[in-house]
This record gives C-alpha cells, structure tokens and sequence, in this order.
C-alpha cells in the first residue's frame, strides 16, 4: 500500500488540497473557524454543565475540552470519511484511481484540523496554569491511535455508504449517542465500579481520557489502556481493509 | 511485444435496485419479495491484441459491451475471467468531464484533474501553460469551474486530457470537441496524438470515423466478439449490412457474404 501512495503522492496532494480549499472556500474566517468552533462549543458547555458539575472536577473548562475535542476529530472524520468514496464515485467510475486515496485525503484534513484545536487546548493548559511535564509527549501516542481508529471506521461506513444511502442519517444519531456515553461533560467517578469499567468498552472514552489523565492529573495511563487503544484501531482498521478488499472492484456497480 | 493482449476475457455486470437505494427500501423490497438483481456477462470471451501503432475501431450497438470492455482494459474494472495484459501506460477519455470540481478555479481544476488522468507532478508544471493555451482559458485562469460556459468546460476537459501521452489511447466517443474553430483543433491535436505512435481505441458510432482511422476493427454484439480483424472495410460493410436486416453473421464467411450484399446494395 505504501508503495502506491508513493506513486500517487501527486494525486494525493491535489486531492487533500482540493478537501481543504472546499471545506473554506467562501467562509469569511477561513481556517480560523477549526479554532473558533471548538471555542465555541465550549463555551456553551460551560455555560450550561459547569453550574452540574463544575465544582466536583478540578479544571473543569480544560476537562470539557479534552473531552470535546476528540469527539469532534472523531465525529467530524467519520461523518466525512463516510462520504468519502460516494462522492467521488464519478472518478472512480471513470479512471483508475486507488479508492483509498478520497478517504485518506478526508482524514489527513481533519487531522490537520484536529492539531490545531490541540494547539488551542494546550494554549488553555497555559492559561488554566497546569504545568507542561515531559509526559505531554506522549500525547502523540492517542493522536495517533484515534487518527488510526478514525481511518478504519471510515473504510467501514464509505463502503456501507455505497451500498445503503441512509447509512449517513443511521451515523449521525449514532454519533450523537457516542457523545452522551463519553463523559465529555460529567465524570464517570460517580458511578459504581461496574458501570465504570462499561465505559472502556467505548474507545472514543478511553481516547479522551488518556489526554485527561496526562493533561490534568499528570499520570501514565497503564500499559493496558495503551494495548486497548491500539487493539480498538488495529481492529477497526483490520475490518475495513478487509471490506475494502472484499468490495473494491464491486462499487462501481453500486453507484 | 504487444501492447495489449486480451485473453478470453470476460465481465460481469449487475443491474437491479442496487443503485442509490437506502437500507429500509432494500429490506421492505426483500420482504415483499420485489428485490431485484440481476447478473449478466456484458463482455464474454474477448480475445484481441493490439501492437504500438495500432489503431482500433471498437463497434456494436448500444449495449454490446463496449464501454465495460474499455473498463476492464483501464483497470477500472476487473475481469471476471481471462487475463488483460498491458504493457505500458493506458490513458481513457471516458466521460471527458468527470474529476472537475466546481468550486475550485480553472488553474486549481486542470492540476486535480491532471493529477487524476495520471500526470506527475513535473510533466504538469511544464504542459500547464501549453494546456491553458490550448483550451484558450488564458484570461478565467482564477476564475471558478462553475463560471465557465459548458463549451469551455469541454475545452478544458480535452485539453488537460490531450497533453497525457500515453502508450495506450481509450477515446469512448470524443475524438473532437466544442464549436466549429475548436473542433478542428481538437480533432488535429487528437491526430498528432495518434500519428505519434500511441496506440489508440476508438469506440465510435460513426463508421465513417472507423473506417478513415482504424487498421483493426473489434466488433461486439451483446457481450459477444463477433469478430476481429484487419479486414476494416469489409467488416464495416457487414456491420452496416446487420444494421439493416438486423441478422448476425455467424462466421467469417457469412461476414463476407453480408459485405458483398451490401457493396452490391450500394452499388446497385
């Protein structure tokens, strides 16, 4: 696989470019809106939760932010890499072009969009006064695992786009429901130990919290939560290969 | 060592409610039992080679096959059976148009879509200039995709796509474009393309065309070769014959035969 994006580096470049300048053509702010909207939901989220459960989380605001963050980069790069290959399907269906490349130049995009709204976090960190330990390296360790993660679920539901259209709608309720058992904005502390242990079954959760755990209490997650991030991504992106292999030459039918 | 060999090739297509249809409708029509699909072979048995120069005339009617047959040769698609063997780089002019992006600006669209028809990054940067001019955009260079008229649209599509030079030439039905001055140009610039030694595939109603330009004609009828040959003329002949009296030649002989009556036809 390498050695065919190798080969395609232009085309992939011409197509991450025309991903970005599409995404901002036409928006007064520009790039500016990856850092504004993040704020922007913040803001709102401490207007509404911190009065619930502000004063029980210490650093609530970064808290909040960790939290929204990674499920935005998750929601925003699925919710895209499901449409990835449908709505390239005239190219695809015209020149031989490796499918791929429309997902992962989707994804590359918003990671690029993602590292920014990092950026502003650790920007917050200053601000909220937490102090940068050499641990915030490994910060690349999540990025990378959720970036992973994030690619496999798209090979998986742009395939599944082909086929049914109505995955879009199914996804987005779907995502809304990942949001709500995430703890973006409560913590799972006031569960019982049970229903605690739930909540790593749901890797977007296990994902945020390795940044909350470095970024506010200043801890290394175990080496378990590390084999569970990669599992969660191996698996996923294991799965999409597979479809992807299984279907490739079967979509042009479907469109 | 031939450029393009098929080996009893043969595709697959499907057709039936598979397209654009969405989850619920799918399972509501499996229940009530009106799911439809259907496989069929859209191309069986092709069998052809092609040397550096050639030139061939693919013909048949509408639904023969052809333009899944251009697939399967360009990768687009994969043979079901047999074997296509390609040596060298293939280029396919199907559906001129497709790759553009309309938001994007004219210069911002030929690098997309050159870098889609295959370009390195080098041979684009040095045919830009040479592309723009050619499709006379000169002045829209920034302007979006979607402010051009649909006559510079085609322009710009047969220009980003002329400048290619590849070993095997695909041409669904585009040999020329635009209005009256920009279909000459295009049609020489084709021309020069083919006269420089590419090897080229022509599927063309025009038989004319065919005639003039092919040293090999390919023809198809529903999925079948009916033949292959160099004979260009007295296949053409046949082929218009069939369009007549819409009876097929089984053999060669029969080909001759359908030619004869039609010359006859003509000439009488």
């Amino acid at each position: 696989m390498l050695h065919i994006l190798k080969k395609h580096k232009f085309l992939f470049s011409e197509l991450v470019k025309r991903d970005f300048k599409k995404k901002y053509k036409g928006t007064i702010m520009g790039v500016g809106w990856s850092v504004l909207s993040p704020l922007l939901t913040l803001l709102i989220m401490r207007l509404v939760f911190t009065h619930f459960f502000g004063s029980s989380i210490p650093h609530y605001t970064i808290y909040l932010f960790c939290g929204n963050i990674i499920f935005s980069y998750f929601k925003d790069s699925t919710t895209q890499g499901l449409e990835a290959l449908s709505a390239n399907s005239q190219i695809f269906t015209r020149c031989n072009v490796p499918k791929y490349l429309f997902l992962l130049s989707k994804n590359v995009e918003s990671l690029i969009n993602f590292g920014i709204t990092v950026i502003v976090l650790l920007i917050f960190c200053i601000i909220d006064q937490i102090t940068f330990t050499w641990m915030f390296v490994l910060l690349i360790y999540p990025i990378i695992t959720v970036f992973l993660f994030n690619i496999g679920l798209g090979f998986i539901l742009s395939a599944m786009r082909i086929f049914y259209k109505d995955i879009s709608y199914l996804w987005r309720v779907f995502t809304l429901l990942v949001m709500y058992v995430s703890a973006i904005f409560y913590s799972t502390k006031t569960y019982p130990e049970t229903i605690q242990k739930l909540f790593y079954l749901n890797p977007v959760y296990v994902y945020i919290s390795y940044f909350r755990s470095i970024i506010i209490d200043g801890v290394i997650p175990s080496v378990w939560i590390h084999l569970l991030m990669l599992f969660y991504a191996a698996v996923v992106v294991a799965i999409g290969l597979l479809i992807y292999k299984k279907f490739n030459h079967k979509f042009l039918y479907y469109v | 060592m031939s450029v393009l060999e098929l080996e009893d090739v043969s595709v697959k297509y499907i057709v039936g409610d598979i397209k654009n249809v969405g989850l619920k409708e799918t399972i509501l029509k499996k229940i009530s039992g009106k799911y439809h699909k259907k496989e069929f072979w859209a191309d069986r048995h092709i069998t052809f080679s092609l040397e550096k120069g050639d030139f061939l005339g693919i013909i048949g009617t509408n639904g023969a096959g052809k333009t899944t047959l251009l697939k399967a040769i360009s990768h687009i698609m994969v043979p079901n059976e047999g074997i296509v063997r390609l040596n060298g780089t293939v280029s396919s002019l199907i559906e001129l148009a497709s790759g553009f992006d309309s938001d994007l600006t004219v210069k911002e669209n030929i690098y997309l879509r050159g870098a889609i028809l295959g370009y390195t990054k080098e041979q684009l940067t040095s045919s830009y200039k040479d592309i723009l001019e050619f499709s006379e955009l000169a002045e829209f260079e920034d302007r979006p995709f979607k402010q051009l008229s649909s006559g510079m649209k085609s322009r710009l599509a047969f220009a980003v796509a002329s400048y290619v030079n590849p070993d095997l030439l695909i041409l669904d039905e585009v040999l020329s474009v635009g209005d009256g001055a920009f279909r000459k140009k295009s049609e020489a610039k084709m021309k020069e393309i083919i006269n420089g030694g590419a090897t080229t595939i022509l599927v063309s109603h025009l038989l004319e065309q065919i005639r003039e330009m092919s040293n090999k004609v390919l023809w198809l009828n529903k999925g079948e070769q009916i033949t292959f040959g160099t004979n260009v003329e007295e296949i053409c002949d046949a082929y218009s014959m069939f369009l007549k009296n819409k009876v097929i030649p089984k053999n060669e002989e029969e080909i001759k035969l359908f030619a004869q009556q039609y010359r006859e036809q003509q000439n009488g």
